[in-house]
């Protein structure tokens, strides 16, 4: 693989040989190459301006995300205080969006967290020690590999029916065989680079040639790669909890809201595409986002 | 090539085992006893070692993986709790309706896409090439189940011009596509099935494109004095192995991530049956409908493999 010069101590290098008059740090660089770059600037933005406003929802909502009205049912946009009208309950959908995003930015991110960690560790593992540990464990991720992701994460949450934390646990192991791939590419790439032979000579034991050598060199690949699945993430979720598995009524939940609303479709057409907005540019933004930070950090995957 | 022909399946067989296996254990992750949806609740404790060993669950499980393996090999997936029926035929009546889906959507991806990704890697960093850039990074990052729901409100409910739902009066059995009132029904779903593939045929081309445009016998069919349309023909046809198994790959992935869009259509393929096995819990159809789409997914990969390797023999020691 010819991608090594792809990796940050290369790059930190390669920068460093460079005949300009300050010399910057990788990290120095990747901010640098950020702050110039507007579109991240603004998509970073607007994931943080969602992420505000689902953690600060209860001073936001106009109204109690649970509270039913018989009068005031199925209303469309900009019915009295209502400005994205109201459901088959009568409840307010605005308020319902913005408590909505806690449990879908919850359930986008969560899952590709915990991936991050165990199947991260497991690929670093894989690619640092080769052999039979690299078989077993890098045979078993094919396997998950072999399902398209909707339907390994239908057919687990399926099985193990619905509810949050079931969906979440199935989005978990969704993520983890795609992480460890990355991680054990980028692990094996690192490992027989002359830094590592050299610090191995000098006696370094093989949890501080990780945490130094290999940790500094593959973290980078495995964040962007986990960044650009927090928007597969959402979507998944979303999808799962409109299928019924995941979130359960009368939670509020992205997703849920979409399927809820598709039963009055006839009667209230434009409210019922609105959680769908929301879904879509929380989706794009992260995804842009992590556009933008694999450029600036220079990853190539 | 024979030889990398049975090397590659040497390897698919293995996963081809352990995706039965992970499909045998879905039963064993779901809550609750399989048995207890069969028997009455006031049942002696007699009866029930009976219906265990009537179901063979008496023995150890991987024993039960043997037997269950045996059957579905045979192609007997056992009967759907909720209709009674053989869940085999079940699936295959479901899978033809999902396999039309699919390929047309494939199709009109690839038409579009192609065409969006040339023009795009022919002119990197243009304004052109940004917009390009930008639908495929909506193509990727939009629920389509949502744009399903967008265009069922666009032209079944406010200008009334396509069916919301299903595949027409005539039903699945006698569907002809050929027909126009047979193929209002399908608009809809394949356009929704198709703006994922779309995004990512997208982006391939455009990559492979310009990665065609910099080598080197491009320059000498300039310098030999070659029209741009007849450099164009030789740019695409390097470009085009790439693009094609991208398109292949996803035409694996929409057979077993239709299920959303064919919830939304109630279009009766395999995804509306496995929703349908979820919401009644029908544990043997989820499991057969599954592995059966798992399958087809490994098979769609292995083809795809040995087609690019065929095509481009460098591949083979990778």
């Amino acid at each position: 693989m010819t991608d090594i010069t792809a990796t940050p101590a290369q790059a930190h290098a390669v920068d460093q040989a460079a005949p300009v008059v300050r010399v910057r740090s990788y990290w120095q660089t990747v901010g640098y190459r950020l702050r110039y770059d507007y579109m991240t600037l603004f998509f970073g933005s607007v994931v943080i301006l969602i992420i505000l406003s689902a953690i600060f929802a209860p001073l936001l909502a106009p109204m109690d995300p649970y509270e039913s009205s018989l009068i005031n049912r199925l209303k469309p946009m900009g019915y009295k205080d209502f400005l994205f009208g109201t459901d088959k309950l009568g409840r307010d959908i605005l308020s319902r969006l913005l408590y909505g995003g806690r449990i879908s930015l919850a359930m986008g991110i969560m899952p590709v967290l915990i991936a991050t960690i165990v199947g991260g560790s497991l690929g670093v593992l894989a690619g640092f020690l080769g052999g039979k540990t690299n078989m077993a464990i890098m045979r078993t991720v094919d396997v998950f590999y072999a399902f398209p992701s909707i339907l390994l994460a239908v057919a687990i949450s399926g099985a193990l029916g619905g509810g949050i934390f079931n969906g979440m646990a199935s989005l978990t192991l969704v993520f983890i065989p795609p992480l460890c791939r990355v991680a054990e590419t980028a692990t094996s790439q690192v490992r027989n680079l002359d830094f590592v032979e050299a610090a191995r000579a000098t006696g370094a034991g093989t949890l501080s040639i990780i945490r130094v050598h290999i940790l500094g060199n593959v973290l980078g690949p495995i964040l962007i790669y986990s960044s650009s699945l927090v928007s597969v993430s959402i979507l998944l979720a979303s999808g799962l909890s409109f299928l019924g598995l995941g979130v359960t009524p009368p939670e509020p939940d992205w997703g849920l809201m979409l399927n809820t609303l598709r039963g009055a479709i006839y009667i209230n057409p434009m409210v019922c595409a609105i959680p769908g907005v929301a879904i879509l540019i929380t989706s794009v933004c992260f995804n842009l986002v992590s556009d933008g930070l694999r450029s600036a950090m220079d990853v190539r995957m | 090539m024979t030889a990398y022909i049975i090397r590659r399946l040497f390897y698919a067989i293995p996963i081809a085992f352990g995706v039965s296996i992970v499909c045998f254990a879905l039963v064993y992750i779901a809550p609750g006893d399989p048995l207890q949806t069969i028997l009455p609740e006031d049942a002696s404790e007699e009866t029930i070692l009976m219906v265990k060993k009537a179901y063979g669950f008496d023995k150890p499980i991987p024993v039960q993986y043997f037997i269950w393996l045996g059957k579905v090999l045979t192609g007997d997936f056992g009967l759907s709790i909720a209709t009674g029926r053989p869940v085999t035929d079940e699936i295959f009546k479901a899978l033809g309706n999902t396999i039309l889906l699919a390929a047309g959507a494939v199709l009109v991806a690839f038409t579009l896409a192609f065409t969006l990704g040339t023009v795009a890697g022919y002119r990197i960093g243009s304004a052109l090439d940004r917009a390009v850039t930008g639908i495929a990074v909506i193509g990727v990052s939009v629920p389509n189940y949502w744009l399903g729901i967008v265009l069922v409100i666009i032209f079944a409910v406010e200008l009334n011009v396509l069916p919301a739902t299903g595949m027409g009066p005539r039903g699945s059995d006698s569907f002809d596509i050929l027909v126009w009132n047979d193929f209002r029904h399908v608009i809809m779903p394949i356009i929704t099935l198709s703006l994922i593939p779309i995004g990512i045929i997208t982006r391939t081309t455009r990559s492979a494109v310009a990665e065609v445009l910099n080598q080197d016998f491009v320059e000498t069919l300039r310098a030999k004095g070659l029209l741009e349309t007849e450099i164009l023909i030789h740019v695409i046809k390097n470009a085009l192995p790439q693009v094609l198994a991208v398109m292949g790959l996803q035409f694996g992935y929409l057979m077993g991530g239709s299920i959303l869009v064919e919830t939304i259509f109630t279009w009766p393929g395999s995804g509306f049956l496995l929703n349908k096995a979820i919401l009644t819990r029908d544990l043997p159809v989820l499991q057969g409908t599954i592995l059966v789409l798992a399958i087809i997914f490994v098979a769609t990969n292995l083809v795809i493999d040995l087609l690019q390797t065929a095509v481009d023999p460098r591949l083979k020691r990778s």
